[in-house]
């Protein structure tokens, strides 16, 4: 890992080491595998469903799920690294490609993948599909609207202080977001706020099918962070120990009443823009199999003697488990009755 | 008058305040209530708002609840937004509601919209308050209404008070409402002491807890010849109408509104049912807008109804900045008066 830190502000002590993290109990170790496990297992079925009833041809309005599917897959290293250090007290806003967030941060699966169903039993109760689940029990939120998720998070975060806790915020962006004002706006009013917020940027290197390098002007945007006077780190390697490593820091200072600080981590994005997206604007495409995070995080765990075939199993028999029961809950689950469409616009009856 | 000569204070009943004080009193009496209401905006604190929607509460209040952001529109209102998510009561003032395409986004995607996408399980109890109206030739970017736009997008509703005690009682039931509110003032019946004031903007208003339920509209002077729906600034101008008219013996019933979302429907049908003829004035612009929806709303109960109908709003055109040009496109009483004898034939 490499990091790139800003130097105009109180900046807490980093680790410039391609080691970081391999101090970790092994428990720690074992959770991170777990949950990106659980995440790919989770997404891998979404990819089932999804295409099972697509054709002929491909119809994306057609099917169990229909709509825009956005997976995260290769992204789930930032995902487990940040949420690790959390409580569901703590919020999390997420991207119009949210699953990885949300099963690391502890949504409950059946309720998400329900809402992924368009069920009557989902989050939303079918009213807002994959890019729009909100989860007061965890205080998970994202939004289809690229950097537009920031600023909800800064008042996230000035609610919790208002109300004299250590809770904090974790707003979420991909690469391409910070070339948006609301990014811009958001560091500036949370640093001058001293805002108990995480900024995370996932660069996966594709703004749908824009390169980084065609979007966005510096190289790496941790050193955007500089300019609004917050520590600024990136980390190179999609390393889940090393996201790990650099999230611990910034959630002790949001928690600290320090204020913000931005993560950008360089990761991958294994699969297409959506489903669909055949991706012909990518070079090179054969190649990401190999860069999958999983597997080698799994391997280095090996190597640790962390896991050997039989964790691994288990693991992954548990998380098959977990996500086919939520798949069952889902498909199982009433749909929405069409003569109810217009409740929810106004909460009434509730007024204080 | 001597020391030892006192005012007395006025009876409660005819106690007189200017919109913006009676908008004030209603946050002050909220923020007093309950610790979670905060106002936060460009200018809230010391300067007490642009159109003096917030003197006094920074000195009452404090820094912590009364607070001055950065000019970052987009930041400061979803920043309100997620607070509200979070059991917090912000009010946030957008300054002029032409801003609002700087933080559109957060405004109908976001603050408009969490509410239905959690089907109930999240609510947004925000209001966001901003100046609206024209009429002091501040050119075509803070001049506008807009309120139809904002009407126009679901999961909003929508309050613009015309009269200083509608200003406190829709203030008070946007604070306390569990929905986002959009609260639109018209600069021209805040009764600010450098601006042209209307008449009517210094007014009784209630003392103590005052509650205007939303989307109830009120009929503010009766007739029987031809029903004016209208809101905000041009309900005073309709009053004008109404009053001079009365002299020949015509009767205008002026409907306020009062609301946008939700609409009273109902309100506007009984008028209509009793005088049989419509205008509808409405300072936002023309086409797609207020106007349409009220005439609408008749033609659809039933189009046997009406034997006249008049739209006035503005036409659609940037509103320009000359005092000539503005004032040949707002609706004022000249053209208001001329739209009603139009409809009575």
């Amino acid at each position: 890992m490499s990091t790139s830190l800003s130097a105009a502000a109180p900046v807490p002590e980093t680790t410039d080491s391609g080691s970081a993290g391999s101090h970790l109990p092994d428990e720690v170790r074992l959770s991170l595998y777990e949950t990106m496990v659980l995440s790919r297992t989770f997404e891998e079925a979404i990819l089932r469903e999804y295409h099972a009833d697509k054709g002929p041809g491909f119809d994306i309005g057609k099917g169990l799920v229909p709509g825009e599917m956005h997976l995260s897959a290769g992204q789930e290293p930032v995902a487990a690294g940040v949420c690790a250090h959390l409580t569901t007290d703590d919020a999390v806003t997420a991207t119009h490609r949210p699953h990885h967030f949300a099963v690391a941060h502890g949504v409950d699966l059946r309720k998400m993948t329900a809402e992924i169903f368009g069920r009557e039993t989902g989050l939303g109760r079918g009213r807002g599909g994959h890019m729009h689940l909100f989860d007061p029990d965890t205080h998970f939120s994202c939004s289809g609207i690229i950097a537009e998720g920031y600023p909800p998070a800064l008042g996230m975060a000035f609610a919790f202080r208002r109300r004299g806790t250590d809770r904090i915020a974790v707003a979420v962006t991909g690469e391409g977001a910070a070339n948006q004002g609301a990014f811009h706006e958001s560091l500036n009013l949370a640093a001058l706020w001293r805002l108990p917020v995480v900024f995370v940027v996932e660069d996966n290197e594709w703004g749908i099918s824009v390169a980084r390098t065609a979007s966005t002007a510096v190289a790496s945007n941790a050193d955007r962070a500089a300019g609004y006077g917050i520590p600024g780190v990136r980390v190179e390697d999609n390393d889940v120990e090393a996201v790990h490593a650099e999230a611990a820091k910034a959630v002790a200072r949001a928690r600290a009443g320090e204020g913000p600080s931005l993560i950008e981590v360089a990761t991958l994005r294994m699969w297409g823009h959506f489903e669909g997206d055949a991706q012909g604007y990518r070079p090179e495409l054969d190649s990401v199999a190999g860069l999958d995070p999983i597997p080698r995080y799994e391997q280095r765990l090996r190597e640790a003697g962390v896991l050997d075939d039989a964790v691994v199993a288990r693991v992954k028999e548990s998380a098959s488990a977990r996500v086919e029961d939520a798949v069952a809950f889902a498909k199982s689950s009433p749909t929405p009755d069409p003569t109810d469409v217009m409740t929810y616009v106004f909460a009434e009856g509730a007024a204080r | 008058m001597t020391l030892t000569e006192s005012p007395v204070p006025p009876p409660r009943a005819d106690r007189r305040l200017s919109t913006s004080k009676a908008m004030v009193e209603a946050i002050a009496l909220e923020m007093d209530r309950d610790d979670a209401v905060i106002y936060l905006g460009e200018d809230v604190g010391a300067y007490g708002g642009i159109f003096s929607s917030t003197t006094g509460l920074l000195e009452r209040f404090g820094k912590d609840r009364v607070i001055d952001t950065p000019i970052s529109e987009t930041a400061f209102v979803g920043l309100g937004i997620g607070a509200a998510t979070e059991g917090l009561r912000p009010i946030v003032e957008l300054m002029f509601a032409d801003f609002m395409g700087v933080t559109l986004d957060q405004i109908y995607n976001h603050m408009a919209k969490i509410h239905y996408f959690s089907g109930g399980n999240v609510k947004v109890p925000m209001a966001l308050t901003t100046a609206v109206g024209g009429g002091y030739s501040d050119g075509g970017q803070h001049s506008q209404c807009l309120w139809g736009t904002f009407a126009h997008l679901p999961g909003m509703k929508v309050v613009v008070p015309a009269t200083p005690a509608d200003a406190k009682g829709l203030m008070t039931s946007a604070i306390r409402d569990d929905s986002p509110v959009v609260y639109m003032f018209h600069k021209g019946i805040m009764g600010l002491p450098w601006m042209a004031k209307n008449r009517r903007s210094i007014d009784v208003v209630p003392e103590g807890e005052h509650l205007v339920p939303i989307g109830r509209a009120n009929v503010v002077h009766e007739g029987s010849d031809i029903t004016v729906v209208t809101l905000s600034l041009s309900v005073h101008h309709a009053l004008d109408v109404a009053e001079k008219l009365a002299g020949e013996g015509i009767g205008v019933e002026v409907l306020d509104l009062r609301s946008l979302v939700p609409l009273d429907r109902e309100a506007i049908l009984t008028s209509v049912g009793k005088t049989g003829r419509l205008v509808v004035v409405d300072e936002d612009y023309l086409s797609y807008g207020l106007s349409g929806e009220v005439v609408a709303t008749v033609v659809e109960h039933d189009p046997t109804m009406l034997k006249a109908v008049q739209r006035l709003a503005m036409p659609d055109v940037p509103i320009p900045y000359a005092h000539d040009l503005e004032y040949a496109v707002l609706p004022r009483q000249d053209k208001i008066e001329a739209a009603v004898r139009r409809a009575l034939g």
